[in-house]
């Protein structure tokens, strides 16, 4: 059920005082795990285990359990954009992979998907307004889910608001305030950098694979040398073991690389096109509040209804514009905190890749300064 | 490369391109002073490379490098004196020209090679331009390494062509013809001949045969692998340096992140950077292998001599045996094998006694004739084996030093290289925790 606009006001004025939802006054554990392939007549998806610990008073129980779709998540998505249009929803991972994927059910596919849509929940856990949805609600307690997503403004209704919302945006804005057009550019400026940085680090993955592999073919060209030697099969076996061990630290790296660092910025990605949308919405909003202002003005026609039509959409400008800057401040943090976090990380691990490497090849040169006999004894001591 | 060389010529002002870093020290030990060899007596060093334009052979104008060779009494520097040293300017074509001499005079030496003509097994960043001033820096040091291996070579230092080459600037290359050297090299075809048709080749020099081939095939596959890694590392240090550029510009938008970003991203420059020096001082790891690479045609230069000795004693004795034979058969009149005159003589009757004296007298003195190839094909023979064994001994020796130390070195390389990238990263850490 939808709440009045002046109750979702008072509500956000009150969240504003509390604190931000952190370790410890967090009362919302989710995790979303476990994914089954689910086989139907018509068709076959995957399932996602979706398990809930709460201590909130709002819900019945201490711990829930529910299986979830894709769909699912989108449709829950959807609501709370529908009811929220100006609070920044984080997105989920897409629906399609462009490239490169051949099954849908690839293993590696919904890892990554199980990953992002985990993220997803616990983002929306973690946000003052949104985690308190009534959808939110149902989404992580009931069993059947599909009942109650008939239910609700049908697809019908939706079309018309937006319909409605093209027309309004047609129409165009009169002028923007200020704050929202510095926004805007930030907005158009931040998907540019932040789709950057994601292609930059797509190729660096792709760089590093390929020097993987030759690696790969490197190291064993001293092994079959060292076949050949006598004095010089130690040293040049030694090198081959240090080829390949930093060839298995290279492979670490880029593995690290696809967990943390790929996944962070695209999420990232994906926000600016959610930034963006809701920037749009807001707009819309206003166009709406100022076309049938307009028509007030000119209008002879029951001036008393459209007042009272006016004045609700005024409120509701005035309402989606201070949830948006609300909202705004609190995705920054959000964003610079995980994006540092996954730079602070990838740089930890490349520190970690070189310290590995170094030790390698310092204990290398280390067997080289001992006496082949010493040398010998320390093996069979070893062994 | 060699120690002798190098440590004083540091040590003196003028010599001011040898330092440290090209010579990677690795013939400390094999440049042993042995008696009096060259290099104990003179200092020896390529200090510089110039163009130079000209006209060739064909009269078409053609631009070419010559190397400065400056030698020194080794006695002035003990006495402290520092004189200035004799130099003289020389092409590649002449140290070409040297080498082949050596080549065919002292066929049973493991003669040190020349740094490549062009270059190879280039990596897409270095161009295989032969005017590069890397390649051709690199080539200085190749030829130095070239001069001060014969020149502490017991055998090779005592040559006088050599003497000549690096003190006589003009008409070296008129006396080196005039040893007529040309005509004692042996025909390809000759050679090659004599490997197929051989029969008792002394077995440890098939075995050094065959470990020159395989040696040249495993020290060029590493040499391939090596540079296709570095194409690769390249690549990924590049990239690297648009995350500079990126960072640079997200920062702009920024507040609280920007000073961090901004910073993050010098770091990833210095980091994009780096990778050249990296991958330059890679280059003379690769060329001290490449040394052994061609190292190995030497080798087996020597054990096809050895063929080729051997076969020509071994034809030698065939022709006395069926020399010897034929005398048999003349005395007896035994025809023990098919011959024509054996079949005239059957067909057309015995020839007259006289006659046969005649050849009898002839083939006596062919034979002695035989005795006397047979044993100076068997001396040629078990001198070039005895003295050819003793080089390919020395020769392993100093393989064996001078690769476990280039591998050394490398792992050297390698370390420095782990260092540098911790220092990066650690500094890019220190700036993303600012953000």
């Amino acid at each position: 059920m939808p709440n009045s606009p002046s109750s979702m006001v008072n509500q956000y004025r009150l969240e504003e005082d509390e604190e931000p939802q952190d370790a410890n006054t967090k009362d919302l554990f989710i995790t979303v795990d476990n994914p089954e392939s689910h086989v139907t007549a018509i068709e076959t998806f995957i399932m996602y285990r979706v398990g809930t610990k709460t201590t909130r008073s709002e819900f019945d129980s201490s711990e829930y359990e529910v299986r979830r779709r894709y769909q699912d998540f989108l449709w829950l998505r959807s609501r709370l954009e529908e009811s929220h249009p100006t609070l920044i929803v984080h997105p989920l991972p897409e629906k399609f992979v462009m490239k490169g994927m051949v099954e849908r059910f690839n293993d590696d596919f919904i890892e990554t998907r199980k990953k992002a849509l985990h993220r997803f929940v616990n983002k929306i856990s973690e946000h003052p307004i949104l985690s308190f949805s009534q959808h939110f609600k149902l989404f992580l307690t009931a069993q059947d889910l599909a009942s109650h997503r008939k239910q609700g403004p049908g697809f019908l209704s939706r079309m018309g608001e937006t319909v409605r919302a093209v027309a309004n945006s047609v129409r165009g804005l009169r002028s923007r305030p200020e704050e929202f057009g510095v926004m805007w550019e930030y907005v158009e400026d931040f998907s540019n950098k932040i789709s950057s940085v994601d292609k930059v680090t797509q190729r660096i993955i792709r760089e590093q694979k390929e020097h993987l592999d030759e690696l790969k073919q490197y190291g064993p060209t001293y092994t079959q040398w060292a076949g050949l030697e006598e004095e010089l099969e130690e040293p040049l076996k030694g090198v081959a073991g240090c080829v390949e061990r930093c060839s298995k630290e290279t492979e670490e790296q880029i593995h690290h690389l696809s967990e943390v660092l790929v996944p962070a910025l695209h999420e990232y990605v994906l926000c600016a096109e959610t930034l963006k949308a809701v920037m749009r919405r807001r707009d819309n909003i206003q166009a709406e509040f100022e076309a049938k202002n307009e028509a007030l003005a000119s209008k002879k026609v029951d001036q008393e209804a459209l007042q009272e039509e006016v004045d609700g959409l005024a409120d509701r400008v005035e309402q989606a514009n201070n949830v948006l800057k609300g909202d705004w401040s609190r995705w920054q943090d959000s964003m610079r905190t995980d994006l540092k976090s996954a730079f602070i990380s990838t740089a930890e691990k490349n520190v970690e890749y070189y310290e590995q490497c170094l030790a390698v090849w310092e204990s290398f040169l280390l067997s080289q300064k001992e006496e082949p006999g010493e040398q010998k004894e320390e093996e069979d001591a070893a062994s | 490369m060699a120690e002798d060389g190098k440590e004083e010529s540091v040590a003196t002002d003028d010599d001011s391109e040898l330092t440290a870093a090209d010579g990677t020290g690795s013939l400390n030990n094999t440049m042993v002073d042995e008696g009096s060899t060259l290099l104990r007596r003179m200092e020896i060093c390529v200090a510089e490379a110039e163009k130079r334009s000209g006209k060739n052979a064909v009269n078409m104008q053609e631009t070419f490098t010559v190397y400065l060779i400056e030698t020194r009494p080794m006695d002035a520097l003990a006495e402290g004196r520092n004189p200035a040293p004799d130099s003289l300017w020389r092409r590649y074509s002449e140290f070409e020209l040297l080498r082949n001499y050596l080549i065919v005079t002292y066929p049973y030496i493991v003669v040190p090679p020349l740094p490549e003509k062009r270059a190879e097994f280039v990596w897409h960043k270095l161009s295989a331009d032969n005017m590069d001033p890397d390649f051709v820096e690199r080539r200085r040091v190749g030829l130095e390494n070239f001069l001060l291996r014969v020149a502490s070579h017991p055998v090779l230092s005592n040559e006088r062509i050599l003497y000549h080459f690096l003190t006589e600037e003009h008409g070296w290359k008129e006396v080196v013809y005039e040893t007529g050297f040309q005509a004692k090299a042996d025909s390809r075809l000759r050679a090659l001949s004599a490997t197929f048709r051989v029969r008792n080749p002394d077995k440890r020099f098939l075995e050094m045969k065959h470990y020159s081939d395989e040696l040249q095939s495993h020290t060029s596959q590493l040499l391939r692998a090596r540079a296709r890694v570095a194409d690769r590392l390249y690549g990924v240090f590049k990239v690297h340096g648009n995350y500079g550029r990126v960072f640079s510009e997200w920062s702009a938008i920024e507040r609280e992140m920007g000073d961090g970003l901004q910073s993050a991203g010098h770091h990833m420059d210095a980091y994009a950077a780096s990778i050249d020096d990296i991958l330059e001082e890679e280059e003379h790891y690769a060329d001290q292998i490449k040394e052994y690479l061609f190292y190995a045609e030497a080798l087996r230069a020597v054990c096809r001599k050895h063929e080729l000795t051997q076969f020509e004693l071994e034809m030698a004795s065939q022709d006395l045996i069926s020399k010897k034979q034929q005398r048999e058969e003349l005395a007896t009149g035994i025809v023990r094998t098919f011959s024509f005159k054996g079949m005239t003589n059957k067909l057309f009757g015995q020839e007259a006694p006289e006659q046969r004296e005649a050849r009898l007298k002839l083939l006596e003195e062919l034979i002695a004739e035989a005795e006397d190839t047979v044993k100076e094909k068997t001396a040629e023979c078990e001198e070039h084996v005895e003295k050819a064994w003793v080089d390919m001994q020395r020769f392993k020796e100093q393989k064996d030093k001078d690769l476990r130390e280039a591998l050394i070195n490398y792992a050297v390389m390698q370390i420095s290289m782990c260092k540098k990238g911790i220092q990066v990263w650690s500094n890019a850490k220190e700036c993303f925790l600012k953000m």
